[in-house]
């Protein structure tokens, strides 16, 4: 069984970037593992742009942004497995994977960082009642379609769910002759980024229906129409409120899954709430040398941060093949959710692990606030405060803890009250 | 000249088709829609049924019992997965028990050993998430799981294997005796003529009893709604799990599948339209409330998928299968509900004795190959089952559908074998590409690829089930107006 240093699994944008930053760290033997034909993941459908505004300082298309980073690992002599699916990974870090050149790969890595990114939620996810015709597409694989293949799945199209895959091919649907009738979406604010909903919905002047849902789709073939009806405070459908509107095609954006099969298989412990896997500040994952970056750990709204949380991860990674000896399981400070926050991460803090100056967090609001106080609690008290604007669940939060106080907590909860008093 | 029509592309039909391929004889199946299985037979509990339900005397009963027993030797010979795992019908009360006690009767009545009433204590044993009042259980260990339209697929495929002819999108517009005493059963596309029809068309063999002239029956459709949950959770529980029943249905269970998920349902409502196979929000409410007084600690959001199934439920409430005494040669096997996949084999036996009563002469084949080999599936190989694979074929080397493990040579032989997928359903029934937990978010794409290449057709004319369900409606720009502005209207 061949041995190498980094195996990344995953060539997407965490990967890829990963990749680049252990190789500039000095890490020297680097693998990323793709199953597609082409590295990328999923920014080469992303033809739209908004990307790299961060890390370029400029506005990219996905394929563009992929493309600086495929630049940069064929630059530095990086080798990318394509068209090769891993199919095992083991906690002591075995790796096997499948492809038609090599037949079964076996390797066994010194370090691994899971890039694998996310899938979208599916209709049997969220039972939508109905016939199951042709025409029920997520948004990324009709994304997909157009982009990639050059077909379009639908011409008359309704949109359920409102994450930015979704609003996304709204306006692209549009611009490639599509009528897009609504978008439903069935909590009281929209799941996309804000600037999404102004460019792709309100420019094109398709309605965005919020506490709205799809309660019965028509069609035994092929989708002829859906029912919408407007929800209650508790999510339920009031029938009363329901109107058919025909279509031959619905959209589902109704939410994105970490793919974390590999990580179970080697044992990682995984997050309920982000799907992902629990990690440290260096994006190391419960076992020992997995790390993980980019969607595999939790949903991001842009690639920039991805990026940045792959560097994280990439100097997590070298750090740890230039250990010598192997570390005992070190004292670590739990890092919980509060009230109004779904998530923080990372989940833990390493003590005996590098620590910058200042620790990154970051973190979702249980719901949108216009203005809210982010409270930092240790065992000893609040001892840190902040007053934040205009939360969305959507936008990802972020704040940075000094090491000190890291150093000198036992755990830390982070909570989001909303309102606060003004002057604060 | 053909010997005998058969009606109906469903586990029955392919199961007769294959009976009747054992001997010199030319045999004809007709179905409408553009696969096996893809009416009743795709969407069941997929249980083989140890056979205490049916009261003792009836045909359900007799053929039931009979129909369990060959399904060791059908499976081996066929290459399709079956396993005896068990059933239970757990009491959650007292009073249940009595009626543990009737079914024991009935079932010892109708023949099934080993049965047993057990304790509270080995139900623990046997299955630790089951609701903490369940207070006994009848232990069935001759109940199966199959997955129903891999068998059907098998059938049909060995069936024409050994010369059977199956004609699809086929429905049959007319069936009728002609003067000379054949029967002329009539598609869009053809005429055959034919000593023999048998009647296996499910849900519409009222309408093709009455069309033929025969007697007359009616066929309710019954709706059973279902959930599926992610092979994640797959050791919640081990063996087919029913409530103590009551007089209208075998009640919800939670039960595995052959595939490694398991599923609850179905529920039980009668409907009136034979097409309806929607979901409701409702039907979905009921099975979880029922579902949960089995197994109260369900894992609802690992939920991938839901449908709807119809049972066809005759006005006699047991199976017909006899000869009409109206129309000669015409052959009725209607009211096929359950356990009509546990009779299957037993059905199909029992339509040759009829057949031959009639005056059919059967003439064994000496080429008749009882054996058919299932797709390689590449997920359940060792290492060097795979290495050996890819070697001789790299395709096998291409996983195109992630969640379930599926490869580029599964698809390829999915669709070049006899009666080989057609369709992106066709495809997910005979591979599980597409079955898993993104649902064929990743694949689709991929597969429709792959048929369009070996179909030699369009993307645009790649079905999901069938003409009118294409997937695509045209190439981008097709739909942006000739001035080249985006549609306003």
């Amino acid at each position: 069984m061949r041995v190498r240093e980094l195996v990344i699994i995953g060539g997407g944008p965490a990967g890829l970037s990963a990749a680049v930053e252990a190789k500039k760290l000095g890490v020297e033997d680097v693998l990323i593992i793709d199953r597609e034909s082409e590295p990328g993941g999923i920014l080469k459908q992303c033809i739209h742009t908004g990307f790299g505004l961060h890390v370029f300082k400029e506005e990219l298309t996905g394929p563009e942004y992929a493309e600086r980073f495929i630049a940069e690992a064929q630059e530095r002599g990086i080798e990318i497995m394509l068209d090769t699916m891993v199919i095992e990974l083991t906690d002591d870090r075995r790796i096997l994977a499948v492809n038609s050149r090599d037949g079964l790969v076996e390797l066994k890595a010194r370090a691994v960082i899971l890039a694998m990114g996310c899938r979208e939620r599916t209709r049997g996810a969220i039972n939508i009642p109905g016939f199951r015709p042709s025409g029920i597409f997520t948004a990324g694989t009709a994304q997909y379609f157009i982009n990639i293949e050059g077909y379009m799945p639908g011409k008359e199209v309704v949109i359920l769910g409102s994450g930015d895959v979704g609003l996304i091919m709204a306006r692209h649907l549009t611009l490639e002759g599509a009528k897009v009738k609504c978008v439903a979406e069935i909590m009281p604010y929209s799941n996309g980024l804000t600037r999404n909903i102004v460019q792709c919905l309100q420019d094109f002047n398709i309605p965005l229906l919020l506490n709205h849902t799809v309660v019965n789709i028509h069609g035994k073939k092929r989708v002829e129409g859906v029912t919408i009806a407007e929800v209650d405070l508790n999510r339920k459908p009031r029938m009363e409120t329901a109107r058919y509107v025909s279509c031959d095609t619905l959209l589902l954006s109704v939410g994105l899954i970490p793919e974390n099969e590999l990580s179970r298989m080697a044992k990682v412990q995984i997050d309920e709430v982000t799907g992902g896997p629990v990690v440290d500040q260096s994006m190391q994952t419960t076992i020992e040398g997995i790390f993980a970056c980019g969607n595999v750990l939790h949903v991001h709204d842009v690639v920039d941060l991805v990026t940045i949380e792959a560097r994280v991860a990439a100097r997590g990674a070298a750090d740890f093949l230039k250990q010598k000896k192997k570390r005992i399981r070190p004292a670590t400070v739990p890092v919980i959710p509060g009230e109004g926050l779904r998530y923080v991460l990372p989940q833990r803090i390493d003590l005996d692990g590098a620590l910058e100056e200042t620790q990154n967090f970051f973190m979702r609001s249980v719901k949108p606030m216009d203005r809210g106080r982010l409270l930092i609690q240790s065992d000893r008290g609040v001892v840190m405060s902040k007053i934040l604007k205009f939360i969305r669940p959507s936008e990802m939060i972020s704040i940075k803890v000094k090491r000190e106080i890291l150093q000198q907590s036992n755990c830390l909860k982070i909570s989001l009250c909303e309102g606060s008093e003004n002057g604060d | 000249m053909t010997d005998v029509v058969i009606i109906g592309g469903g586990v029955v039909g392919c199961m007769i088709a294959r009976e009747l391929s054992r001997f010199d004889l030319s045999v004809v199946l007709l179905e409408k829609e553009e696969d096996v299985a893809s009416g009743t037979s795709k969407a069941n509990s997929a249980v083989i049924h140890a056979g205490y339900d049916a009261k003792p005397g009836t045909l359900k009963a007799q053929l039931n019992i009979r129909g369990n027993a060959l399904f060791d030797k059908i499976c081996d010979e066929l290459d399709v997965p079956f396993k005896r795992i068990g059933s239970l019908v757990v009491a959650v009360k007292e009073d249940d028990v009595k009626e543990l006690e009737k079914l024991l009767e009935q079932g010892k009545a109708n023949g099934v050993s080993p049965l047993k009433i057990i304790s509270k204590e080995e139900l623990f044993e046997l299955e630790p998430n089951i609701n903490s009042k369940a207070c006994a259980a009848l232990y069935a260990p001759t109940a199966g799981i199959i997955n129903p339209f891999e068998l059907t697929v098998a059938l049909a495929e060995n069936a024409a294997q050994n010369g059977v002819t199956i004609r699809f999108n086929s429905p049959v517009v007319d069936v009728k005796a002609c003067d000379d005493g054949m029967m002329m059963v009539k598609t869009p596309h053809e005429t055959f003529h034919s000593p023999f029809v048998i009647n296996a068309a499910g849900l519409f063999a009222d309408e093709i009893s009455q069309m033929a002239g025969a007697e007359a029956y009616t066929i309710t459709p019954r709706k059973g709604e279902y959930l599926i949950f992610d092979k994640r959770c797959s050791d919640m529980i081990n063996m087919v799990i029913f409530p103590t029943p009551t007089k209208f249905s075998k009640g919800i269970l939670v039960c595995p599948t052959i595939d490694g998920n398991f599923f609850i349902g179905p529920n039980s409502n009668d409907i009136e339209d034979k097409h309806d196979t929607g979901v409701t929000s409702e039907g979905i409410d009921e099975i979880i409330r029922g579902a949960r007084r089995l197994v109260p600690g369900l894992p609802l959001e690992n939920v991938i998928t839901s449908f709807a199934g119809l049972r066809a439920v005759s006005n006699t409430n047991d199976f017909i299968i006899e000869a009409s005494r109206k129309v000669k040669g015409f052959i009725n096997v209607g009211g096929i509900q359950s356990p009509g996949l546990s009779s299957a084999p037993a059905i199909a036996e029992m339509v040759i004795e009829i057949l031959q009563e009639e005056g059919l002469t059967l003439k064994e084949k000496n080429n008749f190959n009882s054996r058919r080999n299932r797709i390689y599936p590449f997920r359940e190989l060792n290492d060097e089952e795979r290495k050996k694979l890819i070697r001789h074929n790299p395709a096998y080397g291409h996983v195109i559908c992630r969640c379930e493990t599926v490869t580029e040579g599964e698809i390829v032989d999915a669709i070049r074998r006899p009666v080989g997928a057609r369709s992106l359903d066709g495809i997910k029934r005979r591979t599980r590409a597409g079955l898993g937990r993104c649902q064929g978010g990743f694949c689709s794409p991929r597969v429709i690829k792959i048929l369009s290449r070996e179909l030699g057709i369009s993307p645009l004319k790649v079905t999901k089930c069938g003409q009118g369900s294409e997937i695509l409606k045209g190439r981008t720009k097709d739909f942006i107006d000739s001035d080249g502005d985006f549609n306003e209207s």
